[in-house]
């Protein structure tokens, strides 16, 4: 099915192999680069889950980050040297919820797209192997520990809640990887990297039919797996704890402030919620709104401030932070300030021009073909369709957005997580 | 560079013209020497002009100018290309094509950068003081968190050591004492030197023809004063000591980060490009290959080459134990390059990684600017296919010759407190 946007200049064509496999094409004219992304809705809160009618499985915290890791070993060989000696540049990531693997190149577009499809379809894991990544992964997992953003994110996540796997890193810990066997590997592969569970996304001047013959070849029929996960006990709109604090090897204290939002349920009610809670965040503390400017001159915000809206399984929370002097003085005159919003309402005037420059700034994100596979997979887990954002956006009032900082940008939703620089060892 | 014209005496337009953006990308930057004395005055100009201009003189009044025009983006930026820093702004609006009321948007744009570097608000006469010590305090700020990620701040204090008596080991946005002294007059006065004296070079890609692009840009820098052109001192290249020097350094930190710099006597720009890459430039170097995978000591470990400096370094995270290890086999694996030790494959894939992200520069509008800029600035004038054709006749003995002629100058290593008892 081909679907056109004119409003964006955009066009996707989509597909359902046999097999289950979605594939979504996206053609662009002029471009030297083409991009392919493979991915699974698979993530790091899914944690606990069951295959069709067997026991409930619980697996350690970082297993599917591994998994990624261990996905480009294959019987001939590493899957990213192969792609790399192709010119490609290979990568994946794995956020809360899925689990990419992506390559972009200028040359050899479909060996490459072979490679990527048949080393995240075929696991092949040793015991040795697997056992010599807890080298590479502990590594990794030490620099994320030492860098502060981090770290107060993480900290944010265990203060805002309680049941929810949002509060467990992606990577996991040292300590919960080294529970990881080649065969718990297997186990979760089986479940999560079935077609049906799984979505190939390709952007640029491509041949259609040799793709969908490709993605076709690879994938046997397999037989559909059904598999229910478990995302804890539901989660109160109340955080955790209110506040987090520490130390760490900073030049200047920073914060990250969270607000607890209900959790949105898939479909275009989930696009138009996230495209609404940016808007509304941009409204209340973005670059062009008055508290920004007033927090800026005060020297309470620098440029590293920022905030945003984000979506998990079962979870939904706003969050804003940086460096500053004083966390509680911004913190407060932020709650000021959605206080009177909720109150006054929103300046028509100033509520349409963000309204355009939030529509410009999403065109902008087009120019990305990883920003668009990214947004294409994301839409197809969750059901709706990223290219839709004028009309969706056309359908948000001022009122919406009033409401929507009047019901969550409230004190009682709110944690904070804030890091301060080492003490003086030796006092003067 | 055919795209590249004498628009005004010392100002260069840079036009690449591109129909499949959504979006349209214009900048401007004075190109000047880096040096201690003005590296803190350059690095605070352009935050302190993007505070406000006499039409908008606040931040909210700019921010509403560019929400208007659909969230248009005017960043500040301080580059640093060599042993030149590059001060300036680049903009990002989006393509006349999808304007909802079918507006031009290029033509308000570069008036409001021209704006921003010629008609700044004022008060008595000097910038505004209150945006100059906001702005400095940012700056300190900004230095200071360089030690927030744990990488950069090695590969900073491995410059300063390495390059301590060379205009290279200055830092992109200077130091916080030169910052902390900067009056707002100071900063005005250097200010009217820097525009009058600087060459100015202006980038823009997106769907305009070159006409229409000359004459927006004309028209905002009108006024833009023209004194007596400095010319850019030549950047130099200086041999390694000796012997190597090696420093540490502690800190709280859990995973230690090594970092290494040697200097490259060889003028052979392009088999060093290639040297590098078969050492540490992509996920197929030999550093990935083994200092990751085979012997699993860290979670990366790269290589990179300014070309301008002749400076190759090396960049890795390890623990603290690991550091002889990781030292000696880093050793061993530039020297299997200078021996000739590789497999067909290896060089094969360095090649078509340059091929690709040479070829698919023209994909991206910033990645393009920034390698035009930097071409610029540095006094080299080789378009992505030009350096392309030099790479694919470079022969395995000049690749063995380049990194041959690399010697080690200076290790640093920032290692946690505890591995120190």
């Amino acid at each position: 099915m081909m679907m056109t946007y004119p409003r964006i200049g955009e066009s996707i064509h989509r597909h359902t192999l046999p097999n289950g496999l979605q594939v979504c094409i996206v053609p662009k004219k002029d471009f030297r680069r083409t991009y392919a992304l493979f991915g699974t809705s698979y993530g790091g809160m899914d944690m606990r889950f069951k295959i069709g009618d067997g026991e409930w499985l619980d697996t350690p915290a970082g297993i599917a980050h591994y998994l990624e890791h261990k996905m480009f070993d294959t019987e001939e060989g590493n899957a990213l040297q192969m792609l790399a000696t192709n010119g490609a540049e290979p990568n994946a990531f794995t956020s809360n919820a899925i689990t990419c693997y992506y390559f972009s190149s200028t040359e050899k577009f479909y060996e490459n797209l072979q490679i990527l499809l048949s080393f995240v379809s075929v696991p092949y894991f040793t015991e040795e192997s697997v056992e010599k990544e807890q080298g590479i992964i502990g590594q990794e997992i030490g620099m994320i520990e030492d860098n502060p953003e981090w770290q107060c994110y993480k900290r944010l996540m265990q203060a805002l809640y309680k049941n929810s796997p949002a509060r467990t890193p992606i990577a996991g810990s040292v300590e919960s990887i080294s529970h990881i066997t080649a065969q718990t590997l297997y186990d979760c592969h089986k479940a999560f990297y079935n077609p049906a569970n799984m979505c190939l996304v390709v952007v640029g001047d491509v041949e259609e039919e040799k793709i969908l013959s490709l993605a076709g070849e690879l994938f046997p029929d397999t037989a559909a797996v059904t598999v229910e996960r478990d995302y804890g006990a539901e989660e109160p709109l109340v955080p955790n704890e209110k506040e987090t604090r520490c130390q760490m090897e900073v030049a200047m204290t920073t914060f990250m402030a969270g607000f607890k939002c209900p959790p949105q349920h898939g479909g275009e009610a989930q696009m138009r919620n996230n495209l609404l809670g940016d808007l509304a965040i941009d409204v209340l503390l973005g670059e062009s709104s008055p508290l920004y400017a007033r927090l800026y001159s005060e020297g309470l915000i620098n440029s590293s401030f920022g905030c945003s809206y984000d979506l998990l399984p079962g979870a939904a929370y706003v969050y804003l932070g940086g460096d500053t002097p004083n966390p509680h003085a911004v913190l407060d005159a932020i709650l000021a300030e959605a206080k009177r919003v909720a109150e006054e309402g929103v300046d028509e005037d100033y509520y349409q021009r963000l309204k355009n420059a939030n529509f410009g700034s999403t065109l902008k994100g087009l120019n990305s073909f990883e920003n668009i596979a990214v947004s294409v997979v994301e839409a197809q887990f969750r059901g709706y369709d990223p290219f839709r954002f004028p009309e969706v956006f056309d359908s948000i009032t001022r009122e919406d957005v009033v409401a929507f900082i009047r019901d969550n940008l409230v004190a009682e939703r709110c944690a904070i997580s804030i890091i301060d620089p080492l003490a003086e060892e030796e006092a003067e | 560079m055919q795209n590249r014209s004498e628009l005004m005496p010392g100002v260069f337009l840079t036009h690449l013209s591109a129909q499949k953006f959504k979006t349209g990308l214009l900048s401007a930057h004075l190109v000047t020497p880096l040096r201690k004395e003005t590296a803190s005055l350059n690095a605070l100009l352009p935050a302190v002009l993007r505070r406000g201009t006499a039409k908008y003189p606040d931040m909210e009044s700019l921010s509403a100018a560019l929400d208007t025009l659909y969230g248009a983006q005017i960043d500040y930026t301080v580059r640093k290309k060599g042993e030149r820093q590059c001060v300036g702004f680049v903009s990002s609006f989006i393509d006349d094509r999808y304007a909802p009321g079918g507006e031009q948007l290029l033509e308000p744009v570069a008036e409001l950068l021209g704006e921003l570097f010629l008609a700044p608000a004022l008060e008595n006469g000097v910038f505004v003081p209150a945006y100059v010590e906001g702005e400095k305090q940012n700056l300190i700020d900004g230095i200071r968190a360089i030690r927030n990620d744990k990488q950069d701040w090695a590969d900073v204090r491995l410059m300063q050591e390495m390059c301590a008596k060379e205009h290279y080991g200055v830092l992109r946005l200077g130091d916080e004492m030169s910052t902390a002294a900067i009056t707002p007059a100071a900063l005005y006065d250097h200010y009217g030197k820097v525009l009058a004296q600087s060459r100015l070079e202006l980038y823009y890609c997106g769907s305009a023809d070159r006409q229409r692009v000359e004459n927006a840009l004309r028209a905002a820098f009108a006024n833009l004063p023209r004194g007596e052109m400095k010319d850019l001192p030549a950047m130099e290249k200086w041999a390694a000591p000796a012997a190597p020097r090696y420093f540490t350094e502690e800190m709280d930190i859990t995973q230690g980060k090594l970092s290494m710099g040697w200097r490259c006597a060889t003028d052979d720009v392009p088999a060093m490009i290639l040297a590098n890459l078969l050492f540490g430039g992509t996920s197929n170097a030999k550093l990935f290959m083994n200092v990751r995978e085979k012997l699993s000591l860290c979670y990366y470990a790269s290589s990179s080459f300014a070309r301008s400096k002749g400076i190759l370094t090396v960049a890795c995270g390890i623990e603290p134990k690991n550091y002889d290890t990781a030292v000696a086999e880093i050793n061993a694996q530039l020297q299997a390059v200078a021996n000739g030790e590789w497999e067909d494959w290896e060089l094969d894939g360095a090649m078509a990684t340059m091929c690709s992200s040479l070829t698919s520069l023209q994909d991206a509008q910033g990645a393009q600017e920034n390698y035009y800029l930097g071409q610029n600035a540095t006094d080299t004038d080789e378009t992505p296919e030009e350096l392309l054709a030099a790479l694919q006749a470079v022969t395995p003995q000049r690749i063995r010759d380049a990194a041959a002629s690399c010697t080690l100058d200076t290790v640093f290593f920032l290692k946690g407190k505890e591995a120190a008892v």
